[in-house]
């Protein structure tokens, strides 16, 4: 799909081999993309959400859903751009605050799949608080949470979820704070599904975010990305192919971490990818229409 | 209905019910919160809904999302609150979503004097959000216009796609008095009607009278909100040819209807040369000081604006040609005085302030007429 997006708009117009509109046309899923927004997207060469961008498209497109029965909901940041381009109900919204704009808009229309697209920064940083009161909720929305560890449109400074030692352009000397896990946080607060995977594993991403979104409930995907333009450079991990690769080669599956020994376990420094949870609470906007039937007089 | 012994505060919520709030995000705080349970009370049972959110900042942003939703959408907080949901307010402002936001004012700055009323956040509904932008501020000086206020908020927060900001305070919120509600299923309020298909649905264009139908989502008319410049589909955009019109529209979309948004009431009085001006909780002393300075004889005139914002420029500086002094009287240090002072000219106007969490007696306004 990125492949398209770059010969499109490195082509002169009538110059490609195929007319642009065919593109569209031979692909549920490029049909996705808003085709009246011009492309090329504002992200960096070589970036990592435009993978997550892909992986959303797919699950949408697999679970059947019509472009109408689909709001995206964003913050601000790298990540939070990705709604423009897709041709569903999109709202781009203040910094942190996609989670409670989403709030809103879920109880108002709780048939709708109301998606918040959020950076690690926008999520837990400034939005924590929308992030933890959400998941207690089990407001039925799914929070995609792209995890980059770092500030990146600002230019690379540390994030709620950038590495202890891991230099930013405002950690100079390498961060002391130590970073939140996300999917933890999640669980504790409440979500009733949560998922990790990368942008390395796109396939897993595809079947995370297929069964988040169709969970009623609130429901957790934190697909981990990198960085390379600031995070790589200051940190000195590479091209972003090497930073892709490192996607592969520092992540563990769940299934493969629950063979090892406890004493491997406890040494294990590699992410762990898979679904940590997937439990059945009562969704916040069911509870409030039992709420209204029994308020109203009629059975509860 | 019968008359009932109401407070300000009740007036509100109810006001809000009649006039098809059916979405309300709060969080609790003095002197506001009676709005926030007769809201989490009565909405259900019309099929609405309320939620106590976080903080104000995610209440000011779920009702932005509600009304997306299309569900009509209200707040109701004070200072330390309305502080905090100044960021949406102005993304409310630059994406054009209807919303209306109570401020019941209370002293401050900072957390000042929770039960104590004041007008002092005059200037923060204003200029409180960064940028310039439009905005609409009513001020009630009884129950029973608070009850119409919330009612003209609605309409003019769709009718104009614009946050309608609430400006009452602690006096009229918890004030009560005898009032007697109308028949709630004869109010109506604007509703949007857009005629164009999806396709050529443009959620941002210009229209003859600069505001364009806002259809809500999910009814395939598939569109971009954001708080960046866009253009008229909704679309980030750095280009001057479409930001300059769009700047252009909505700044100026209230002035194309400044007549109808203007509320303002003149009790003149032939041959008068002193005007007093003020609103809220503080004209009802300017009444009283009206009524014990004509039975002495004197003749004075009033004007009480019930809108604050867009300033009702007009009729202000046709009030301030009639008479040689406006007394403006305001709970503050001086802030609608500074309008004031802009449209009639500042050797005309004396300021009678108070800003400790007492209120403007007649006495003081009278005191000024005779100085």
């Amino acid at each position: 799909m990125d492949d398209h997006i770059l010969e499109a708009h490195e082509l002169e117009e009538g110059e490609a081999l195929i007319p642009q509109a065919d593109w569209f046309n031979r692909s549920e899923t490029l049909q996705k993309l808003r085709k009246n927004k011009k492309f090329p997207t504002i992200w960096c060469s070589g970036c990592g959400i435009g993978v997550v961008m892909g992986a959303l498209i797919r699950a949408i497109d697999h679970l059947g859903l019509s472009n109408d029965e689909v709001a995206l909901v964003s913050g601000i940041g790298c990540t939070a751009r990705m709604p423009v381009y897709m041709d569903f109900n999109t709202l781009h919204t203040t910094h942190g605050r996609a989670l409670a704009f989403a709030t809103g808009l879920k109880i108002a229309r709780p048939d709708l799949k109301v998606i918040a697209i959020m950076g690690d920064g926008d999520a837990l940083a400034i939005g924590g608080n929308h992030f933890i009161h959400a998941a207690r909720r089990n407001l039925g929305i799914t929070a995609l949470v792209v995890n980059n560890a770092i500030y990146g449109m600002t230019g690379g400074q540390y994030s709620p979820t950038t590495p202890i030692g891991k230099r930013a352009t405002t950690a100079p000397y390498g961060n002391i704070e130590p970073p939140f896990p996300i999917c933890e946080l999640a669980i504790a607060a409440g979500a009733t599904y949560v998922a990790r995977s990368t942008v390395y594993h796109a396939l897993e991403l595809d079947k995370f975010l297929a069964e988040a979104i169709a969970k009623d409930g609130f429901s957790v995907v934190e697909a981990v990305s990198y960085c390379h333009t600031t995070y790589g450079r200051l940190n000195r991990l590479g091209t972003a192919a090497d930073m892709m690769r490192a996607l592969k080669d520092n992540t563990i599956a769940q299934s493969a971490y629950e063979r090892l020994a406890p004493e491997e376990q406890a040494a294990n420094a590699k992410i762990v990818r898979g679904k940590f949870l997937d439990v059945e609470r009562p969704q916040y906007t069911a509870a409030y229409a039992h709420l209204i039937t029994r308020v109203q007089g009629g059975q509860p | 209905m019968t008359v009932q012994l109401m407070q300000g505060n009740e007036a509100i919520g109810w006001g809000a019910i009649a006039a098809g709030c059916r979405f309300y995000a709060g969080y609790p705080i003095t002197p506001s919160t009676e709005i926030a349970e007769i809201l989490s009370r009565e909405l259900p049972k019309a099929g609405g809904k309320f939620i106590q959110m976080e903080d104000e900042i995610a209440s000011m942003a779920a009702i932005i999302g509600a009304r997306l939703g299309g569900l009509k959408s209200m707040t109701a907080t004070s200072g330390p609150g309305f502080s905090l949901m100044q960021e949406n307010i102005g993304y409310a402002a630059i994406a054009e979503i209807p919303c209306v936001v109570v401020d019941v004012q209370r002293l401050g700055p900072s957390t000042g004097q929770p039960t104590a009323p004041s007008q002092g956040d005059v200037m923060q509904a204003r200029w409180g959000t960064h940028g310039d932008h439009p905005i609409i501020a009513l001020a009630p000086i009884s129950v029973r216009q608070a009850f119409d206020l919330t009612i003209t908020a609605f309409d003019m927060a769709e009718r104009y796609r614009t946050p309608v900001i609430l400006l009452t305070d602690e006096v009229i919120g918890h004030m009560r008095e005898p009032v007697e509600l109308p028949d709630f299923s004869a109010i109506r309020t604007f509703e949007h009607e857009v005629t164009e298909p999806p396709e050529e649905y443009k959620a941002f264009r210009n229209t003859a009278d600069g505001v364009p139908p806002l259809v809500p989502f999910g009814q395939g008319y598939r569109y971009h909100v954001t708080g960046l410049l866009h253009d008229e589909f909704g679309f980030p955009t750095q280009r001057m040819d479409e930001i300059d019109p769009w700047l252009e529209r909505i700044n100026t979309k209230l002035d194309k209807h400044l007549d109808e948004i203007a509320l303002v009431a003149e009790d003149a009085q032939e041959g008068a040369r002193v005007g007093l001006l003020s609103y809220g909780c503080t004209a009802r002393a300017a009444r009283h000081a009206l009524k014990i300075a004509r039975a002495r004889g004197e003749k004075v005139d009033l004007l009480t604006l019930f809108t604050l914002w867009p300033f009702p420029e007009k009729q202000v500086e046709a009030f301030g040609e009639r008479v040689d002094r406006v007394i403006v009287a305001e709970m503050n240090l001086g802030q609608l005085a500074y309008e004031v002072e802009r449209v009639v000219g500042r050797k005309k106007v004396v300021r009678v302030t108070r800003a400790n969490g007492e209120m403007v007696t007649p006495q003081m306004i009278l005191d000024a007429m005779e100085g």
